[in-house]
């Protein structure tokens, strides 16, 4: 007696949690828009030119491999969202006033030697958008170290004029420049209040400035349980105790709330050092390379020759996350014996 | 009790539990069916052996086979009426295996021919498990094992502590709520029974939050002196599984690869318990089972008592049919059930729910590169790491799985539920464990043989 419907036979699980790859990369994009906005806010529109131009900087890789491939993918490799997020992280690493071409030039590195050249998602060794951003900063290390002071709704429309710049012709206009609260601190100077830090109304990279919202903005992700919630957790309470035992030792040094409010250090610890793909895919990894993340950044702040160093800090931790990852392989369940214990 | 809520397990999953479906439906009985499918193998261990021939009238009750070994079970006539054939027939598994086929005689009243088990009080430890034996009893959770084996500790081991499991942390599934619900003093009895079989100091009763009410009522009927203890846990999946339980009852955890016994403790299923319950009770051996018939593609779900050997056709009919758009049938929950082909397979004493899912609730199966999440790392209750595991196990590299303890993994899917990249994590450990279980036996008998 064979059924009369139609069944279909596979095996268990028959249920699925709602999460598949594209659901977390997009929710990790939607989680950045308000970052964008208030980079908008303060440092003008011009922010959501450099964003839509590095997205496609880092889509066209992407789009052409699916093109190019003799049995094109079942689904496109866009649909996955990640070269998209990859894009708009790079984005909010640059300096408000970096020249469009540049901008997309870097979400291209970022996507193709980043990324395709491992073998797509899943492969890569390196954060993606560090890897543009690293690469940006090797090539125009002026232009990327340029940065203008925050504005407000006066000046929401201004789009600068460097924005604009040709490749390899110089602009005329250099427009303000201004010295980032990290500079200030590394190469002397008045250092901002850290709530000022906080809110972002510094000069900075269009979305490194504004530590709170971040912070809310990780926190969201980490409540849908998105995010490897132990990297930022790690590297803040590093930070923050680093921070704060250098400045007992010495007053002289910045303290732990301003090294938590200054730079790319929100940004970097929530969206760059939790990208899944390049930290460690255990439990206690995920503690060892924040710790080791946050130890490096105060590091290069207070004694390096960079006044940032986030984006070398997980680039490096990148690099050792293979064996981080050796040596932190869980004990499986069932080898922690009580006392009084027959075995 | 409050803090008691807090305990649970490490890592795990939350599926939603879907349970609202047939939460608070009384169990009611099916008509007995026509005819009865009674598979010789529907518990772990040696097939039984028949004791009846086609042609012989069976009253229901009586014994109809024997256990085929010490890990083995006996059969007993779900019903009255005349044994048509002993041959293949299909089976939940897929496969045809040999099944003892009954004619429900049509004319009988279909009275018990009721057990004598005697008066447990008097009886000794050895004589009860062989009173547990007789009434073919099997874990009811889905594993179906042999509950006299269980309840023989291996020499020089002792279970100090006696859990009944009555977590149902799988979704969908009421079966082990409707019992403690209404059949709480076959729940009671029977837990008298094994720990007085046992010789446990204490027993303990585990559960969800999701049946804080069961709890609560099963406290309240507990007699004062009896040393048993109610807990309720998070509502989290595979609460249920032996290991996972005993590490939120006791915090201990089993060793790997050995059993419950090795830390003092033996599980039995609340509806294995009620069973036995029933048994001293009313003579009855194990003939029917509560079984939860839900979900989305069936028209009326129900939680029913059903005589084992029913076939599956007969539940739906039961049930008002199912909707056109049905996909899959499962035997048992969403995460470790087993997906049927026929609709002639029997319900067996393994079988607590059958599960209808329609063509929305089948999962997507398209496979996407791992993106390293952490999220089955998180969500595996073993501590194993199922990404690692996952691509050994695409590589083929069965022999360097081992070394990722891939043989502590319990199958129980959370992993393959959680990852993004519909990566069929479970899917591949099966077929990793069964060639790597096959290659041990061979190198032992090789190794018998010279
Ligand atoms: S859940 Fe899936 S995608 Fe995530 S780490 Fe595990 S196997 Fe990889
Ligand atoms: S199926 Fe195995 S590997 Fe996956 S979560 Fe369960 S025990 Fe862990």
């Amino acid at each position: 007696m064979s059924s009369t419907v139609n069944l279909l036979v596979t095996t268990s699980p028959f249920l699925k949690d709602r999460a598949n790859t594209a659901w977390i990369m997009w929710q990790v994009t939607l989680s950045l828009v308000p970052v964008a906005l208030l980079a908008a806010w303060y440092f003008g529109l011009g922010v959501l030119l450099i964003i839509a131009v590095t997205i496609a900087g880092a889509a066209l890789p992407e789009w052409l491999q699916a093109r190019m491939q003799a049995k094109p993918p079942v689904v496109s490799p866009l649909r996955d969202g990640s070269a998209v997020l990859t894009g708009l992280l790079l984005a909010l690493t640059l300096p408000p006033g970096i020249p469009l071409w540049m901008a997309f030039l870097g979400g291209l590195v970022a996507v193709l030697i980043g990324k395709t050249v491992f073998g797509g998602i899943g492969a890569n060794a390196f954060n993606p958008a560090l890897v543009g951003r690293a690469f940006l900063q090797a090539a125009f290390p002026a232009t990327l170290t340029t940065w203008r002071p925050a504005g407000g709704l006066s000046d929401l429309t201004t789009i600068p004029a460097t924005l604009f710049s040709v490749p390899f012709l110089r602009s005329g206009v250099d427009g303000v420049t201004a010295a980032t609260p990290l500079s200030q601190m590394k190469f002397g100077g008045e250092l901002p209040e850290w709530i000022d830090l906080a809110k972002g109304a510094v000069p900075g990279s269009t979305g490194e400035t504004g530590a709170i919202l971040i912070l809310l903005c990780g926190l969201y992700l980490v409540t849908r349980g998105i995010l490897k919630w132990r990297i930022p957790v790690a590297i803040i309470c590093t930070v923050w105790l680093a921070g704060t035992g250098l400045h007992a030792l010495d007053p002289s040094y910045a303290d732990g709330w301003f090294h938590l409010s200054a730079g790319g250090l929100m940004l970097g610890a929530w969206y760059m050092a939790t990208d899944p793909v390049t930290s460690p895919m255990t439990q206690a990894g995920c503690w060892v390379f924040g710790v080791l993340i946050g130890l490096l950044v105060v590091v290069i702040r207070v004694f390096g020759g960079l006044p940032e160093g986030v984006m070398y800090a997980i680039l490096f931790l990148n690099a050792c996350t293979p064996l981080i990852n050796r040596v932190t392989q869980p004990r499986t369940f069932g080898t922690r014996f009580k006392p009084g214990f027959t075995r | 009790m409050s803090w008691a809520s807090a305990r649970t397990f490490r890592h795990g999953v939350h599926p939603g539990d879907f349970k609202e479906l047939t939460r608070n439906l009384p169990v009611e009985r099916v008509a007995f069916p026509d005819v009865l499918t009674l598979p010789l193998s529907q518990h772990l261990g040696a097939p039984s052996v028949p004791v009846v021939s086609p042609g012989d009238c069976v009253r229901r009750g009586q014994l109809i086979a024997d256990s085929g070994g010490y890990v083995s079970s006996r059969l007993h006539a779900p019903c009255s009426g005349t044994v048509r054939s002993v041959g293949p027939a299909h089976h939940a598994s897929g496969k045809l295996v040999d099944a003892i086929t009954i004619d429900r005689d049509r004319a009988s009243a279909q009275k018990l021919q009721a057990m004598r088990p005697g008066d447990w009080r008097t009886q000794s430890r050895e004589e009860i498990v062989a009173q547990v034996a007789a009434g073919g009893f099997v874990g009811l959770g889905g594993a179906a094992f042999p509950t006299h084996v269980k309840l023989t500790p291996p020499e020089g081991k002792h279970a100090r502590f006696f859990i009944v499991n009555a977590a149902e942390c799988e979704p969908y599934l009421n079966s082990d709520y409707r019992i403690l619900l209404e059949r709480t003093d076959a729940v009671i009895e029977g837990i008298k029974v094994l720990l007085k079989a046992l010789g446990s100091e204490k027993a303990f009763v585990g559960t969800e939050d999701n049946k804080a009410d069961a709890a609560t009522l099963l406290r309240e009927r507990l007699p004062p002196d009896l040393p048993v203890e109610v807990l309720v846990f998070e509502t989290k999946y595979p609460q249920g599984a032996e290991k996972m339980l005993i590490d939120a009852v006791l915090h201990r955890e089993v060793p790997a690869g050995r059993l419950p016994i090795d830390a003092h403790v033996v599980v039995n299923n609340v509806g294995t318990v009620a069973g036995i319950g029933n048994m001293y009770l009313r003579g009855e051996p194990l003939i029917e089972r509560v079984v939860t018939v839900t979900g989305p593609g069936i028209r009326d779900p129900r939680n029913l008592l059903v005589p084992v050997g029913t076939s599956l056709q007969h539940v739906i009919d039961h049930c008002g049919g199912i909707h056109p758009e049905t996909r899959q049938i499962l035997f048992g929950g969403p995460m470790m059930g087993q997906a049927q082909r026929f609709l002639d397979v029997p319900v067996m004493k393994g079988t607590s729910g059958i599960l209808f899912l329609t063509d929305q609730e089948v999962v997507e199966r398209q496979e996407y590169a791992c993106i390293k999440c952490l999220r089955c790392v998180d969500a595996c209750p073993v501590y194993l790491n199922p990404s690692r595991l996952g691509a050994l196990a695409k590589s083929r590299l069965y022999e360097d799985m081992l070394d990722h303890h891939i043989m502590n993994c319990m199958e129980c899917a959370s992993c393959s539920f959680v990852c993004p990249s519909n990566i069929p994590l479970v899917q591949r450990f099966r077929v990793a464990k069964g060639l790597l279980k096959e290659q041990a036996a061979r190198e032992r008998a090789r190794e018998v043989a010279t």
